[in-house]
């Protein structure tokens, strides 16, 4: 016996074995299993910092880790939702789709042509059925249950003197049922679709500043396979103003308000320059993107003179902020410094305040008591070497500190507040000119959306449908023994449910109320 | 009154609500203690419309009236934790739902008014004991761990889709609680209708409908409550993420917890559909995708952090 299985399980062909597969691939069960492991296969990309999600955090994560960290980036941990394990179980969910989709739409092709099923021969074996008599004829028996069924496909079968009717409704339930199913197909599909045409990328504008939507100008840029960089649409803004409100009291003190940016933009090449204003919730739409306010932060002026009174740098730095009170971090990186470069890191404070022990801390967001604080570096920034390098990392490699005179273990520092201005022990001077306000855009173009929004809105649309509506089919037999009728009548319902039997009370209610009364009444 | 005032109140009339919640659950655990040794017939299955609800059996003792009670302090509850909400918003002159402790007190205003509802219609006041500790716990907590003063809105929440947006999440979850806490005692009494011989079969438990009616109800709510998740998580989050940030799906920790909730409960309705799923297989899907929703709202909320997290 077991040997004969054996040989049997051997002898399937290669289309044999392609077919078992497509058969595994496409059962309930197996759709089922793929869809928990979608979710579980989902949760690492909320524990670990992702790359689509937030690049510098995993970089962080990285160097906090080096020994886990490479690993976990070579399992593609730090993109899940782009890695090969990740598309392997939606690929597979998608093909186990179709493949449950296309046979049922022709199944339900035909159910919705055919008509009602013959009533079984004995109707008093199914768990919901009851039996009653009647003065009424059996086609009066007819007109009457078909009246009580209401909306339902019938069919009645008068034969003599036993008449027969069949009924089926919710049809709608498995129309419900494909239109969700299909609609999913349409959002993976939609999904792929935005993410292959769209672009997205993130910049950092400082007011008086003008951005162009060039490459270059981006902080942060991504974009679908089928985009074509060259080609991003040309249109540019300019950052007039920026403007942030704070609760300035209460237990909410420093809580954001309202923040918003205004500017001239224009489309084209050469547009009309046109106002806009961009307010967190409410992007400005040019030249077929979207411009959204998604941060911001404080951006000092600095100016750096040489000895001999030449400036070898003057403009604004943003710092960026790390805490709701806008304590945040930035570097300067002064190259045309000679003879050697000149490197700065440290902090800016809006409303600075000295705690009690000692330290110098933000104590509100709004600009009321500005000050920068910077230790210096001199030596090789190590952007002449051609290697990108970030902005706000300065490295340090190549460079000296210059220390305190007072005290050879601390940094030398600078402190300035607006308007102030240090001189450095290399007889550079350096000066705090003005306070500026960046905003942090995010620039995106999404073509496309509708197709995963049409998507979901029919699968919701076919979900209630496939959730409320139930299928049933009822079956009525009406015999005619001499002066009465026997009625037999039974209900079915596709979905197991357990209130079948208060609904075909419901039903012989409605049925005996069209029916004359017999003078003995209804049997058990 | 002052806007002060009306924060105070709505902070005195939380806590009150609170503490007649805790003495709900004691009533509910008294309707379950107190029938410990009675044997009764299980209750007529009141949960299809129309089916009549015969009256309880004559010798209704201390539970029924432990029952009755619970009921009525869960009621109060909602009335005052109601005065709560609506005086937190007029303090904080917005909507009352801007950070996790006031989507604490509507969320579970919420539970506990699709609770009441369903008690009127279905007479599942057998949830009670599991939906008023849970409510108790969540409301006390939240005033311990993450009370914050009324105050306004963070910009990023200015928006009229955070009325869509977080009551359809809110709904949702409230009927989620009511479906979780049905399928967690549909689990109990399917095992014990297994294991328990006919003569041994005393105490609340077999007052409660046959397991397939529990199993009917669960069914039910959560048939109810996915759509409306559909539509919160996956509509309407969406479209605001896309006017908000400029992407209507990100995988940000909050949207992949939603989507994980939502393919539980997906899971869920397949399975009841599904050979060898049916039953206990389902029942347990329905309780891990609820755990889900809840580590979203605690776990992602507090530890995991995100574009989400001015939630707290």
């Amino acid at each position: 016996m077991k040997r004969e299985r054996q040989a049997a399980a051997s002898e399937l062909s290669p289309r044999e074995f392609l077919r078992w597969m497509w058969r595994q691939l496409t059962s309930m069960r197996t759709a089922l299993s793929l869809l928990l492991l979608l979710a579980i296969v989902a949760v690492p990309g909320s524990l670990v910092p992702q790359r689509g999600v937030d690049s510098r955090a995993v970089e962080a994560y990285l160097t906090d880790h080096p020994k886990v960290g490479p690993v976990m980036d070579a399992l593609g941990l730090f993109s899940v939702y782009t890695s090969p394990w990740f598309s392997g179980v939606y690929l597979l969910l998608m093909v186990s789709l179709i493949g449950c989709i296309l046979p049922r739409s022709l199944v339900y092709l035909k159910a919705l042509r055919a008509r009602p099923p013959k009533a079984p021969r004995n109707l008093l074996r199914f768990p919901a059925s009851r039996e009653l008599v009647t003065s009424s004829s059996p086609h009066d028996v007819m007109e009457a249950a078909r009246r009580a069924l209401g909306r339902a496909r019938v069919d009645v079968v008068d034969t003599d003197g036993v008449s027969e009717l069949s009924a089926e409704k919710g049809y709608l339930r498995e129309a419900g049922n494909l239109l969700f199913h299909v609609s999913i197909v349409i959002v993976l599909v939609g999904v792929a679709a935005t993410a292959l045409l769209g672009y997205r990328g993130a910049a950092i504008v400082v007011e008086g500043d003008r951005f162009s939507n060039v490459l270059t100008q981006y902080d942060e840029f991504g974009s679908g396979a089928l985009f074509d960089r060259e080609k991003l649409p040309p249109f540019s803004f300019r950052l007039d103003n920026f403007s942030a409100t704070y609760q300035v009291d209460g237990p909410q003190r420093g809580a954001p308000l309202s923040f918003e940016a205004t500017g001239t933009a224009s489309d084209g090449v050469d547009g009309q320059e046109r106002p806009f204003s961009i307010r967190v919730n409410h992007p400005m739409k040019v030249g077929g993107a979207s411009v959204f306010l998604v941060g911001q932060g404080y951006a000092p002026v600095i100016k750096v003179t040489n000895p001999d009174g030449q400036v070898v740098f003057d403009e604004p730095v943003p710092f960026l902020p790390t805490d709701p009170t806008y304590t945040s971090n930035g570097v300067i990186k002064v190259a045309e410094a000679e003879p050697e470069q000149l490197g700065f890191q440290g902090f800016f404070l809006p409303t600075f305040a000295i705690g009690e022990d000692g330290a110098t801390r933000s104590t509100f967001p709004a600009p009321y008591a500005p000050i920068i604080g910077l230790f210096v570096w001199h030596g090789d920034l190590g952007i002449d070497d051609g290697l990108p390098q970030s902005v706000y990392v300065l490295s340090k490699t190549g460079m000296t500190q210059y220390m305190d005179p007072d005290d050879p273990e601390e940094g030398y520092e600078v402190s300035l507040e607006p308007g102030e201005s240090q001189r450095l022990p290399d007889g550079h001077t350096i000066e705090f000119v003005e306070l500026k306000q960046f905003a942090r855009f995010q620039i995106a173009a999404t073509p496309g959306i509708q197709i995963p929004l049409i998507g979901i809105v029919a699968g919701l649309l076919g979900l209630v449908g496939s959730l409320s509506v139930r299928p049933r089919r009822t079956w009525v037999r009406a015999r005619r023994e001499g002066e009465r009728t026997v009625v037999h009548v039974a209900v079915l319902d596709r979905v197991p449910r357990v209130d079948l039997p208060a609904d075909l009370d419901d039903f012989v209610r409605r049925l005996q109320d069209r029916l004359a009364p017999l003078d003995e009444g209804e049997t058990p | 009154m002052t806007l002060e005032q009306l924060g105070r109140l709505s902070n005195y009339s939380v806590a009150s609500a609170t503490a007649v919640l805790a003495l709900a659950f004691v009533a509910y655990a008294a309707q379950w203690a107190f029938a410990r040794n009675s044997m009764v017939r299980p209750e007529p299955v009141k949960v299809p419309v129309g089916a009549d609800g015969a009256a309880a059996e004559p010798e209704t003792d201390r539970s029924y009236a432990a029952g009755g009670i619970g009921f009525s302090l869960t009621a109060l509850a909602e009335v005052i934790l109601l005065v709560g909400v609506v005086t937190r918003g007029l303090a904080a002159e917005r909507v009352p739902w801007g950070n996790m402790y006031e989507f604490s007190c509507i969320a579970i205003a919420f539970a506990l008014a699709v609770y009441l509802l369903l008690v009127r219609l279905w007479d599942i006041d057998w949830v009670g004991v599991l939906v008023t500790i849970f409510a108790t716990i969540v409301l006390g907590s939240s005033m311990l761990f993450v009370y914050v003063p009324p105050g306004p809105l963070v910009p990023a929440l200015d928006s009229y889709w955070l009325v869509i947006h977080v009551l359809g999440a809110i709904t949702a979850g409230a009927a989620f609680l009511v479906g979780a806490a049905a399928s967690v005692l549909y689990l109990i009494k399917d095992r014990a209708e297994r294991n328990t011989p006919e003569d041994q079969r005393t105490g609340f438990l077999w007052r409660m409908p046959a397991s397939a009616s529990i199993d009917q109800v669960a069914y039910r709510v959560h048939a109810f409550a996915f759509p409306i998740w559909t539509f919160a998580a996956l509509i309407a989050g969406p479209i605001w993420a896309q006017a908000a940030w400029g992407r209507y799906w990100g995988w940000d920790a909050k949207e992949v917890w939603a989507f994980i909730t939502w393919v539980f409960y997906a899971a869920y309705l397949h399975a009841r559909a599904t050979a060898g799923w049916r039953g206990k297989a389902a029942a347990i899907l329905a309780l891990v995708a609820f755990g889900t929703f809840v580590f979203n709202y605690v776990g992602v909320n507090l530890f995991v952090g995100g574009l989400h997290s001015y939630a707290k």
